[in-house]
């Protein structure tokens, strides 16, 4: 059965996911975004894998919420405000949420996933990382270089090229 | 150890119903970009949770790549929508009807 502290980050996390989508102003919403990663964070140490909860701390709260934050600014104001939704569509959606979720559930239920115990000491985070540096070498390489790309191309994609460079730097 | 494995796999599918319909009901694109990094962080989460009770550490491992691999998606994504932004003045996709230069 679960503990109260698993219970307390399901609530945060459930929550502030609904709460990213739902609540109007879209700065709100990034923000319980940050909630939801940072639920997510809080599994990882139950999981007894602090190696990939300082990875999503570092990446998802440190940099993809505060990008998403500062994308928001950017906004005209009256578009972070306006929720422009299909009340049909968001009926059907709500159902495909609950059908999925029962259906999804259903099907995890009925396997043999609730047996599964475990005794087994938690995994040393040196163990991650010689897999990183033998058997997935080719791959981290890969992995440093789409990184290296994207950036790139954001950068190339968001430049303004109505702009002279005169105006750019002041 | 209290926490079981299926308690981990339903707050994922849970999360995954939910990130599944802001994708299908939102019209704001920045939103919508909201729900697929629900979508990634359950997927992850169900990743590290089998990874822990199968043993294994390859689990956490892939978690690690996609973590990074989502990074770099919303870099792009943003930069789409702010793009798009300055060329419709509007980030609903409704609005987005021709996506050319």
């Amino acid at each position: 059965m679960a503990d109260s502290v698993f219970l307390a980050i399901s609530v945060l996390t459930i929550g502030s996911a609904i709460a990213a989508l739902e609540v109007r102003s879209l700065i709100y919403g990034s923000i319980s975004l940050m909630g939801t990663l940072g639920g997510i964070a809080g599994y990882f140490l139950l999981l007894d894998s602090p190696f990939v909860a300082m990875f999503q701390i570092a990446v998802y709260i440190g940099s993809i919420a505060v990008l998403i934050l500062f994308t928001v600014m950017l906004v005209r104001r009256q578009l972070i405000f306006t929720k422009v939704e299909d009340p049909r569509r968001r009926y059907a959606g709500i159902g495909l949420m609950l059908i999925m979720m029962v259906a999804l559930g259903a099907i995890i239920l009925s396997s043999g996933i609730k047996t599964i115990q475990t005794d087994a000491p938690p995994i040393d985070f040196r163990t991650i990382g010689a897999d990183f540096l033998t058997y997935y070498w080719p791959a981290l390489i890969l992995m440093a270089l789409i990184l290296a790309s994207s950036v790139v191309g954001a950068l190339t994609l968001a430049r303004r090229e109505d702009m002279e460079d005169d105006q750019r730097t002041n | 150890m209290t926490n079981e494995l299926i308690d981990f796999v339903i707050i994922s599918i849970a999360l995954l119903a939910i990130g599944i319909y802001g994708v299908s009901v939102k019209r704001n694109a920045i939103r919508m970009l909201f729900a697929i990094e629900i979508i990634i962080n359950a997927a992850n989460l169900n990743l590290v949770a089998f990874a822990r009770f199968i043993p294994n550490s390859q689990g956490q491992t892939f978690a690690l790549f996609s973590i990074a691999i989502a990074a770099a998606e919303v870099a792009v994504g943003l930069a789409l929508i702010i793009v798009a932004y300055r060329m419709y003045k509007n980030v609903d996709i409704a609005e987005f009807r021709s996506l050319k230069g």
